[in-house]
């Protein structure tokens, strides 16, 4: 039943017809020889249409094979497959990548060519040697108060959007790519932008925005969409790094990820683990899902000597936004912060509704201070989030014994809350703020609170920056 | 099945991801390391089931085929000790990553790439025994000095002892040349070299163990005061993403008072290693001003590295680490994070198709915490002198739940726990321990230290500290419902008091240069006043004399500041704000007798 057809097409490629098994999304084929792991795997069915596929494991008989589109339609005697002898691989250029639109595994959607240009790349890529690394401390402007004055983005860091369905991630992102700049210099940027099993208007609306910002010639955008087949985006993110390594490291590119939706990743990867029968370990998840996310994640950074960066926005919606759900909390242990958007702010019209609280970067200390945005940076951030914790639980005394009762400070503190929230947090989806504002626009927040509660900063800061905050905002 | 070819080479037969399996097991004996294909990637025997070899492969098997052959090495996995450890990277296997990327450029690719030490570097050898004399396993034949702050010991490898025939004169070596040649017992020749090798998953023999007494100082208040760990001793600090665990690790690293620190990245961030590459050349050690760089060992799996290497990587750090201890120094191991090993363990668990135990995890996961965290311990070496392994491991629970089975495990054998606050965090108070869930076992045994090096009340006032906190924990169940000012002055001077030992004491930012690294002595007189000053509240609420007035008194705003302002060899400071708390306490008292009752 399974017949070698020898090698056909390439050198290195080797047929063979006939099916074992089909599983899933997974096919078994017998009586093989030569080939090997992780191989590059064409499925052609009977109908003469190609699929792609990965081997997964290799025996002596057998190989197993992930199929990219799915299993649906196959038969187990006339499908023929092709082991392509070399791992999954796209060929990247400048020219022939950016302004294009592909699908998950990299296959032109805008009727342009196929990339011939440039140098196969592996997409699984390659760690990058730590020493090898340069610590990210360039300062990008983001022009959102959370971000720039409490959450800082710098060049080559990850960091993801905690959401829930229905939040105004995309609209954030969007502003994010929209207004991001490096304050010290212009130079060349791109912006790749892969989407894992989103709805096609969702994809739309960030054309449509990188349309209207002039960009779109800077940008590649690889669209797994929601009625594509899940496993093949398993690929898509990686097919997208690639692209974005090249731009960085070869063309010296500032590049931007942005990675939407990694839970509909997760998924997928759960749903090949369950039919090849593994053991699940949280929530069905494969125990493997934290190495998987690094594989991706980790593709970030800068590298000593070259001019380029990586830097990823990955989205993600928290199921039932819950963060202890073991895709935000496998991602925060990997990423360097996450930026948390929250329901009840959205639903009090707060936008971007992001809770400060959990949201964290881990580069910001590096990245912010003297030189960089401003000397009292991390100190008037730090006030602000010891106040508007301290805030909250006021607000949560407040909602047991009543607004009246609270103490004279107390009061102080509710107030804050509310401010905060409206002025600080809330901004325009094209409100653009220069980092001197946001931090201004903190500084006259705190000092609605009593001098002596405002700790985290010094005599010095305060006189220099807090007393001035409000001439500075008259003029 | 396969007794026919049982003399043929060993050949690969099923690969899935870092799961190989071989014929030619009966060439092959456990735990045996092998390169596997052509391109030499480093394995281990893990099961052999008549001629069938199941292996390990600590690198990515992307492309290997059925077919390929293997080459056993006629030991289990080893590292190299030697001097070249301090102030390198090696990745979970020791390949050396600096080198790594002179061969192969920026990005880690797999395979064979020299050897782990350098074997050209020079370093010059200075014997301390002589020809003829006896010399025994562990026994220091000579030293080189192998950075500014750092002299290696070359010792006489476990199991070697005998008559010493031959030792080098003083002058150049390499790792190639020999150093000495024994006699043993039985009258073979035995070569000694500068370096030697050792299977990383088997402890190193000591004399004997002691018990810990010294305290590993750390610069940081809420530990060395609080909850302090022992030289020898064994930590955990478990915590949910973004609560600070590799801050604490990496303030650790850089303010223990250890002769050498091994820093292990296990399967954490790139960007954190490269941190540390960046920062620690530059930092000086409080002890003797040298870059911090010239004790620390690095050893990094980052996220993205393969998995089986992760697993190993453990046991490449804690053997270096026993080795400097051998040479009679104390030693700090740093594992971030040992979930990532315990997960790799899973992984591999997971694809022999084992039977999992808890969440996937296998049933042996808490003895192989266990024999780990044993391999630290204060000991007399096997010449008799002293060194110590101090073991502090990062846990990272899932969802920041501590009862999930590695912080669960953990936590059976460590003797300290710094549990890490996901609401401090948020709060931005760091460090983020969480002073009611931490504990140390320790505090007795380097109680007699700190009362000697500070002065006799040490217990007592880390006694009253903590009592203040667990009142105020109490108080503050009341306070969520009913609001501070419910309270009676009495009450709200406990919440004053917790208030500024948590803000003023135990709060501490490594970004400050002042206060990033505190003295004991400091950290004693710190203590000291904020302590006095919540005792002469008690005079304060006594005379009925407002609260408020008192926490208005000037000397509040220096209690404040004085972890900032005042540094380590200023302490004499805190005599006077002692001074000056009494003298404005006892103004306050005696103004409002003066004026009849209550101002």
């Amino acid at each position: 039943m399974v017949s070698e057809a020898g090698r056909g097409i390439g050198s290195n490629v080797l047929e063979y017809s006939g099916l074992q098994r089909i599983t899933g999304p997974l096919i078994v084929i017998e009586g093989i020889r030569d080939v090997g792991f992780g191989e590059r795997v064409e499925i052609v069915t009977s109908r003469g249409a190609i699929r792609q596929g990965r081997v997964l494991a290799i025996s002596e008989k057998a190989a197993v094979v992930e199929v990219f589109h799915g299993t649906s339609g196959l038969d187990q005697e006339n499908t023929r497959v092709r082991f392509m002898g070399r791992p999954f691989e796209i060929v990247v250029s400048r020219q022939e990548v950016l302004g294009r639109i592909f699908n998950g595994l990299g296959m032109p959607l805008d009727g342009g060519p196929l990339p011939f240009r440039g140098e196969a790349r592996n997409v699984n890529g390659l760690a990058i040697n730590p020493v090898a690394r340069e610590y990210p401390e360039d300062f990008i402007q983001t022009g959102i108060s959370t971000i720039d004055g409490m959450n800082t983005l710098v060049r080559g860091q990850k960091l993801p959007i905690f959401s829930g369905s229905g939040l105004p991630h995309n609209d954030l992102a969007i502003q994010i790519v929209r207004q991001a700049r490096i304050l010290s210099e212009q130079s060349s940027f791109a912006v790749i932008f892969a989407a894992m099993g989103v709805r096609h208007d969702e994809a739309e609306a960030f054309r449509l925005s990188f349309e209207e910002s002039g960009v779109l010639n800077n940008v590649a955008m690889f669209l797994n969409l929601a009625d594509d087949p899940a496993v093949e985006r398993l690929i898509t993110p990686r097919v997208a790094l690639t692209a974005a390594e090249y731009l960085a490291f070869e063309e010296g590119m500032h590049v931007l990820v942005v990675l939407t939706d990694m839970t509909n990743y997760c998924e997928a990867l759960r749903e090949v683990a369950t039919s090849k029968g593994e053991v699940p370990s949280r929530k069905g998840y494969p125990g493997y899902l934290y190495s998987d996310l690094a594989s991706i994640y980790e593709r970030a950074g800068r590298i000593k000597g070259l001019d380029g960066s990586v830097t990823q926005i990955p989205i993600l919606t928290m199921p039932d936004d819950d963060i202890t759900h073991p895709i935000p909390d496998l991602t925060g242990y990997i990423t360097e912060g996450q930026i948390v958007l929250d329901r009840s702010l959205h639903q009090k019209g707060i936008y971007p509704p992001v809770n400060v609280l959990p949201s964290l970067s881990r580069l910001m200390s590096d990245g912010i201070g003297e030189g960089k945005t401003r000397e009292d940076h991390r100190d008037i951030s730090s006030q602000l989030y010891a106040a508007y914790a301290r805030s909250k639980q006021v607000e949560r005394l407040a909602s047991i014994i009543g607004e009246e009762d609270l103490g004279v400070t107390d009061k102080k503190y509710f107030e804050f809350s509310r401010a905060f929230e409206r002025d600080f947090v809330g901004q325009g989806k094209d409100e653009d703020r220069a980092i001197e504002d946001s931090l201004d626009l903190g500084w006259r927040l705190a000092l609605m609170l009593p001098e002596e509660e405002l700790v985290r900063v010094t005599r010095e800061e305060l006189e220099k920056y807090g007393k001035t905050a409000g001439i500075r905002h008259q003029e | 099945m396969d007794g026919s070819n049982s003399s043929a080479a060993p050949a690969v037969t099923y690969v899935s991801g870092p799961v190989v399996k071989a014929t030619g097991g009966h060439r092959l004996s456990m735990n045996e390391m092998v390169e596997v294909g052509e391109e030499r990637l480093t394995g281990e025997v893990i099961g052999l089931d008549g001629g069938t070899a199941t292996i390990q492969v600590y690198e990515d098997t992307t492309g290997l085929k059925p077919g390929a052959e293997i080459k056993g090495q006629g030991m289990p996995l080893y590292a190299e000790l030697g001097p070249g450890l301090v102030g390198q990277i090696f990745d979970g296997i020791q390949r050396p990553l600096a080198e790594l990327r002179e061969r192969w450029g920026d990005f880690v690719r797999r395979g064979k790439a020299g050897t782990a030490l350098s074997r050209e570097r020079v370093w010059d050898f200075k014997p301390v025994v002589k020809a003829g004399q006896s010399v025994s396993q562990g026994e220091v034949l000579g030293t080189v000095q192998e950075t500014e702050a750092m002299l290696h010991r070359v010792l006489c490898p476990p199991g070697i002892s005998g008559v010493l025939s031959k030792i080098a004169s003083p002058g150049p070596l390499t790792l190639e040349d020999k150093v000495a040649v024994v006699e043993s017992d039985s009258g073979r020749d035995i070569e000694i070299g500068l370096f030697h090798r050792w299977p990383v998953r088997q402890p190193r023999p000591y004399g004997r163990r002691l018990m810990p007494s010294e305290p590993l100082l750390t610069g940081q208040r809420v530990i060395d005061t609080f909850f302090p760990i022992a030289k020898g001793g064994t930590a955990a600090i478990p915590g949910g993403f973004g609560t600070g665990k590799t801050i604490t690790q990496h303030q650790l690293s850089k303010w223990a008072d250890a002769d050498v620190i091994v820093y292990i990245g296990c399967g954490e961030r790139g960007n954190e290693m490269t941190g540390v590459l960046t920062d620690f050349p530059q930092l000086l050690d409080p002890k003797n001003r040298r870059p911090l760089i010239e004790r620390t060992v690095l050893i990094a799996n980052t996220s993205d590295m393969p998995v089986a290497a992760r697993e190993a990587s453990i046991y490449t750090g804690i053997t270096m680490a026993e080795y400097f201890r051998d040479q009679g120094y104390d030693v700090a191991l740093m594992a971030d994070s040992t979930s990532r090993w315990a997960e790799a363990l899973r992984e591999i668990s997971g694809r022999l198709e084992e039977m999992p135990a808890e969440e996937g995890f296998p049933a042996y996961l808490a003895t192989r915490l266990a024999a780990f965290y044993e391999r630290a311990g204060q000991v007399k070496t096997l010449s008799g002198s002293s060194g110590s392994v101090s073991i502090i491991g990062a846990v990272s629970p899932p969802g920041g739940d501590f009862s999930e089975p590695v912080t669960m495990h953990t936590k059976r054998f460590v003797q300290c726990f710094w549990a890490l606050d996901k609401e401090l965090a948020s709060a931005r108070y760091f460090p983020a321990i969480n002073y009611l869930q931490s504990y140390s076992a320790y505090v007795e045994a380097v109680s007699e230290w700190w009362k000697g090096q500070t002065g006799p009340e040490w217990m007592e006032l880390r006694h009253e500290a903590v009592e203040i906190l667990q009142e105020d924990a109490k108080l503050q169940n009341i306070v969520k419902l009913l609001g501070e000012d419910a309270l009676p002055d009495d009450q709200r001077m406990i919440l004053e008091g917790a208030r500024m030992i948590k803000n003023d004491f135990l709060q501490q930012s490594a970004f400050d240069p002042v206060d990033t690294y505190c003295l004991p002595r400091k950290q004693f007189m710190l203590l000291k006043l904020i302590i006095h000053f919540i005792t002469r509240l008690g005079d304060v609420v006594e005379s009925r004399i407002p609260l408020f007035r008192a926490m208005e008194l000037p000397v509040v705003e220096e209690i404040h500041r004085a972890k900032y302002s005042i540094s380590d060899d200023e302490v004499t400071r805190f005599d006077e704000l002692l001074q000056a708390v009494d003298e404005q306490v006892d103004a306050l008292v005696s103004r409002s007798r003066e004026a009849g009752d209550g101002v």
